[in-house]
């Protein structure tokens, strides 16, 4: 017996399918390699490599100059803002939806009244309305809002507003269907309307688990301003595009090393106001 | 409690207020009729979609292109992930720890999108920057992940293999591998799944794939154009949402 049928014929009886299997993935991924071009010499073409070479020798030491410095401030604070601001035009978006959609606050639900059908028909739209705009990235919210309303930060803002309103309807009326929906429908069904139910039977049940997902996504949001910036829609993103586009190392890498920062500086902040309304 | 909770809601309202001033944006103007007009017309331009043969053939490439941007991106991750798990997991000592450690969360923490930007300009436009995107990102958190993996797998199985005289690398293909490769496979298919997804949008930088048609169509004004991409990403997704769902189901047996 030779040696390698020593050491993987006896001894290992699911090398061959294991082998076989190997074989059909790289198979399978083959075609992908040529779809996707890949081709390791482009990165190596002495002409690019100059370039590259050069970009990156650039990005040390950090661009520290105060003019710099001073639009960097200004960018990080219009990043935040855009957070903040689209988050706010996100639950404007997302409350009004999630309280229309919330099948547990309907009340033409609990009988076969008027307008059953109608509160049911009309609730379709809405949950595709949600669908639509949380389907449709941010980034190419802003891709559009950009077209729409031109470079800058209301492009941004009004991108979060959507994307994050439709994320926003959907976990929210999700959190609210989750909870214990006994009080609300003893609420309704002894006559009460829908937003008294919805303050005095879901409210205080499900406030910590809103502000918690809230929190959260304004977490996320600081994250794709900065992202959406590199399509034109301002902050921090915008500047980082322009840097990179003059290929000048020194102020990406020192706008990077701001992001990591920012982010976080989100996450602590979040994790705080968690913690504090919890 | 109560005196946090309202200087809590103090702060965030005076931080609201301070974004919009800071942003001093004139949304007012985008309610006036004029403004209303043209943003309608906008709207309107996306549709019809353009539907014609001949564009949704070079629509089912993109969409391909996306697909092998993901696969091929999520396949060098799990490679390179892996080969940095070793050392990730303290197997080679504690620096060889922290360095790897120190690589992977600096893979992992700069935005795939971040890093198209940067690899158009290192490989140029088209597919393989994106590929390449996806893979450095795609790697720091899988490799992160694999080394956690790693070290929480049970040492029995490899020390009684390395006790009967087995050879440390042996030990490991046959002692740890096998506890720990079902998981390997679980992430990464959970990896390709969300690249996917990123990789019909990173071509908004010139990235390849569907993102890119996006971004030629919207640049040139065929905003018909731009709605059949951006309903080719809907497909997409929503696809994968379901084949995702359902093969969930069927392997865990529900």
């Amino acid at each position: 017996m030779s040696a390698a049928a020593a050491v993987w014929g006896p001894r290992d009886p699911s090398a061959l399918p294991r082998a076989a299997l190997t074989v059909l993935i790289i198979a399978l991924l083959w075609p992908g390699f040529r779809l996707a071009e890949f081709d390791l010499a482009v990165l190596f073409d002495p002409r690019n490599r100059d370039t590259v070479g050069k970009f990156i020798g650039t990005f040390f030491p950090l661009a520290t100059s105060a003019d710099f410095l001073q639009l960097l401030l200004k960018s990080t604070l219009e990043t935040l803002a855009i957070a903040t601001a689209g988050m706010v035009i996100a639950m404007l978006v997302g409350c009004p939806l999630a309280l229309f959609v919330t099948r547990s606050l309907s009340i033409s639900r609990i009988g076969p009244g008027r307008g059953y059908i109608l509160g049911r028909v009309l609730r379709l739209p809405a949950r595709f309305a949600l669908m639509l705009f949380r389907s449709i990235p941010e980034i190419v919210w802003a891709l559009l809002f950009v077209r729409a309303v031109g470079l800058g930060p209301a492009a941004g803002l009004l991108a979060i507003g959507v994307a994050y309103g439709g994320m926003l309807g959907k976990v929210y009326s999700e959190i609210l269907e989750s909870g214990d929906v006994r009080p609300t429908t003893a609420l309704l069904e002894t006559g009460s309307g829908r937003f008294v139910a919805f303050f005095y039977g879901m409210w205080p049940a499900a406030l910590p688990e809103l502000v918690s997902y809230t929190v959260y996504r304004w977490e996320c949001a600081v994250r794709a301003s900065v992202i959406m910036g590199f399509v034109g829609a301002g902050g921090l993103g915008q500047q980082m595009e322009l840097s990179m586009r003059m290929l000048n190392g020194g102020e990406v890498s020192t706008i990077l090393l701001i992001f990591l920062l920012l982010v976080v500086l989100a996450d602590t902040l979040s994790a705080l106001l968690r913690k504090l309304t919890a | 409690m109560r005196p946090m909770h309202w200087a809590v809601i103090a702060a965030l309202a005076s931080a609201v207020w301070a974004s919009f001033a800071y942003l001093s944006l004139d949304l007012g103007h985008l309610l006036t009729t004029e403004a209303q007009a043209l943003m309608w017309n906008y709207v309107v331009s996306f549709f019809p979609p353009d539907l014609s043969g001949e564009y949704l053939v070079q629509i089912g490439q993109g969409t391909l292109e996306t697909i092998a941007i993901s696969a091929v991106g999520t396949a060098l991750a799990a490679v390179f992930g892996m080969l940095l798990a070793l050392p990730a997991s303290g197997r080679y000592g504690t620096v060889a720890r922290a360095v790897a450690r120190l690589v992977l969360n600096f893979l992992r923490s700069i935005p795939e999108l971040v890093w198209a930007a940067l690899m158009v300009i290192a490989a140029g436009l088209g597919p393989f920057a994106g590929t390449l995107a996806l893979a450095w990102h795609t790697t720091g958190v899988i490799g992160r992940l694999f080394a956690e993996t790693l070290e929480n797998a049970p040492a029995e199985p490899v020390q009684a293999l390395q006790l009967s005289g087995c050879r440390p690398s042996l030990a490991f293909l046959y002692g740890t591998m096998p506890n720990v490769l079902p998981q390997f496979v679980a992430y990464s298919l959970y990896r390709w799944e969300i690249n996917i997804r990123m990789a019909a949008i990173l071509g908004v930088v010139g990235a390849g794939g569907l993102g890119q048609m996006l971004y030629f169509s919207l640049s040139l004004f065929h905003q018909q154009q731009a709605m059949t991409v951006i309903l080719a990403m809907l497909v997409l997704v929503v696809l994968v949402d379901t084949a995702s769902a359902w093969l969930r189901r069927a392997m865990t047996g529900g």
